[in-house]
């Protein structure tokens, strides 16, 4: 029977189906970061546990850590979290990759960089954008705490079968379009609970002209979609990603070539079946905008602000409190709301192509007086590889902030926040209430979107700007 | 973790539909090493006025709500993060179970709850229950018409009483893993650690894709 890309990750790894009918399902990659791991290290000290396989276990600090001085963390409670990791893999013997490392960075940005995220894997983390290592057709989705846990002591999860979701984007987007802007724009179609339950796996003309980077933006928002999970097969573009560069866990050689080969085997078989399907034409996709408070609520960067009863899948009452909380009147043309703050970087677009992309418009003009805009670069590595490009200057002529690697204002756990009524356009995932800064505005964009407002000091139509 | 067999308790609206995680527990009570100590920090920006003042027009914040250990809300709810500190905040408020409603029917159903929220919870010991959207418009009118009633759940039975007037006798589905799990409360870790046998079985005859050590 033909198979889906999923079906043959998932039953590859199956240790048994257990007795009331969930799978015990085997995980490859436990990432692990501070802020979801230190109440499942401190279970398994209390019940005298070990971790199964610390050498399938790898960790790094990005949620919490500041972004300009790294050296001196001022808040002391950050600081007992960060040093608490530190501790733990230390104790369990696990490979950490601290704020001293040069592979420092966003958890999901470095499994990539260092060839821990390969096709056909199970990939788990405590965090729910793990779904980004889907780019390579590994089975990648984000866990809770207890689940840590149980993944430490025992290397496996017990599991429900999700369903399958097949998107495919079909045709080439315009100029201007990015991965950001499908993502979005899917998420627009079905809302953030419309992949509830499934599993995507993106295909199509438009999918398949990404690179890695692109992909990875797109499988990393899966999840305000409501799937744990999306996926991309492997292909030529992929192969060349993990053959190339410093990726000390990934294969190289003849153990390099005979994964390929078994790579080239994951594809969805043709026949496979979906439980459920859609196509999206790209090229007539526009760029995209979040207006509300939460990833569903977006529309065309050509379009007005929407009033309360003409949101599909929103009730009015809905629409008014975010209307309400974004400081938004309906009818307002998008490209007349002014900015306050950029922030360009996270797990969805803080990659070297994203740093171009935003590079690319800012060269050789200013941000807009008064606009505040940081870039964080997602690694240490992307930030080294930035300032080998120059693009560290271009940045600062600009008059923009060039940081240290971490999440960062993606969820302003550090001191990278939003004053309360301040307006952001921002790389990120999430503009929910209060997600940047209490009573930070977010809108979601992609990388030249976001650079273009800082000079423009107000949203403005990518494509035909300049 | 905490076993559930049956709760009778307060219920609770909470009138909005997608409430994320974030909106559950800010990030800024992430930051704690220890498993305890969310309860008081649960929906914090709506809870409070900026100044820290009480948020009065908050619907947990009403006097009828006051122990409410029965939450009942709109679809998606728990959407977002993984953080399991929304569960923890949630239970440690003093909820013991949380009703909302999935859409559509068939293929085309949409769950109440997220994904990795509803699983947390049942790693904790907290019942989402799913309703139709009719049902739980019923419980809103209930609750409405008479706040602070109360409710009785039943997980054996997979039922809840509404002790309003008219009453309202609702059944309702759960996975049959969940719902034994919930039940005795046993150590998931522990239940799993049964099978290291077949753990190490496949970890032989799982590929060479599982070696990790760098070159």
């Amino acid at each position: 029977m033909p198979k889906t890309l999923f079906e043959k990750i998932w039953d590859s790894h199956q240790v048994k189906t257990l007795k009331d009918g969930t799978v015990l399902l085997y995980i490859d990659r436990h990432l692990i970061h501070e802020v979801t791991s230190p109440q499942a290290f401190e279970g398994l000290r209390l019940t005298g546990r070990k971790v199964r396989r610390p050498d399938l276990t790898f960790a790094t600090m990005d949620h919490n850590v500041p972004t300009d001085d790294r050296e001196n963390i001022k808040d002391p409670i950050s600081k007992a979290q960060i040093d608490t990791l530190s501790e733990n893999c230390r104790q369990f013997g696990v490979k950490l990759y601290d704020l001293k490392s040069r592979d420092q960075g966003i958890v999901h940005i470095i499994g990539p960089e260092l060839g821990l995220t390969l096709p056909g894997t199970t990939i788990v983390c405590g965090d729910s954008h793990t779904s980004t290592h889907g780019a390579f057709g590994a089975l990648a989705f984000g866990i809770g705490t207890s689940e840590v846990e149980h993944v430490l002591a025992t290397q496996t999860l017990t599991q429900t079968k999700p369903k399958t979701f097949r998107v495919e984007f079909k045709g080439s987007p315009g100029p201007g379009v990015t991965a950001k802007d499908l993502i979005l724009k899917l998420i627009g179609i079905i809302g953030t609970a419309g992949g509830t339950g499934c599993v995507f796996e993106y295909c199509g003309e438009a999918v398949r002209a990404l690179s890695m980077e692109g992909r990875m933006t797109m499988c990393n928002m899966s999840i305000e979609a409501g799937a744990r999970a999306g996926l991309i097969a492997p292909d030529e573009v992929t192969f060349e990603y993990l053959s190339k560069g410093d990726r000390p866990f990934a294969p190289r050689g003849e153990a390099f070539d005979r994964a390929v080969a078994a790579w080239k085997t994951l594809p969805s078989d043709p026949g496979a079946v979906f439980d459920r399907e859609l196509v999206i034409d790209a090229s007539s996709v526009a760029p995209q905008v979040t207006w509300g408070t939460n990833p569903g609520m977006v529309m065309d960067v050509s379009g007005r602000i929407p009033a309360p009863g003409e949101v599909p899948g929103y009730s009015a009452k809905d629409v008014e409190q975010a209307l309400a909380y974004m400081g938004l009147k309906p009818g307002t043309p998008l490209t007349e709301v002014t900015i306050n703050t950029i922030f360009i970087g996270s797990c969805t677009n803080g990659r070297i192509e994203d740093l171009r992309a935003a590079a690319s418009i800012l060269k050789g003009r200013k941000v807009a007086p008064g606009i505040r805009t940081l870039i964080v670069p997602g690694s240490q590595r992307v930030r080294k590889q930035a300032e080998a490009e120059g693009l560290d200057i271009i940045f600062k002529d600009s008059g923009c902030d060039w940081r240290q690697s971490g999440c960062s204002m993606c969820l302003a756990m550090n001191p990278d926040q939003l004053s309360p009524g301040e307006r952001c356009a921002s790389t990120s995932n999430r503009n929910f209430e209060g997600r940047q800064g209490k009573g930070g505005r977010t809108h979601l964009v992609s990388p030249q979107m976001a650079a273009a407002a800082a000079i423009a000091g107000h949203f403005v139509d990518i494509r035909t700007w300049r | 973790m905490q076993a559930f067999t049956h709760h009778r308790g307060v219920l609770a609206l909470l009138d909005t539909a997608n409430v994320d995680t974030d909106q559950i527990i800010a990030k800024q009570f992430l930051k704690s090493i220890k498993r305890t100590g969310f309860g008081e920090h649960l929906f914090h920006d709506w809870r409070y006025h900026a100044d820290g003042r009480l948020n009065e027009t908050f619907a947990l914040n009403s006097k009828e709500f006051q122990g409410a250990t029965v939450l009942v809300t709109r679809n998606n709810f728990g959407c977002g993060s993984s953080r399991e500190h929304a569960v923890w905040a949630v239970q440690q408020y003093g909820f013991r179970a949380v009703i909302a409603p999935f859409k559509g029917e068939g293929d085309s159903r949409i769950p109440g709850f997220a994904d990795i929220f509803r699983n947390n919870c049942s790693k904790n010991g907290l019942l989402t229950i799913e309703f139709s959207e009719k049902e739980v418009d019923s419980i809103f009118e209930s609750v409405s018409a008479r706040p602070g009633i109360e409710a009785s759940i039943d997980l054996e039975k997979q039922t809840v009483e509404v002790h309003g007037s008219p009453a309202l006798s609702l059944h309702f589905d759960i996975s049959p893993a969940v719902k034994a799990r919930l039940l005795s409360g046993l150590d998931d870790i522990g239940t799993t650690l049964q099978e290291v046998q077949a753990i190490s079985d496949f970890e032989k005859r799982h590929n060479d894709q599982l070696s990790a050590s760098p070159r």
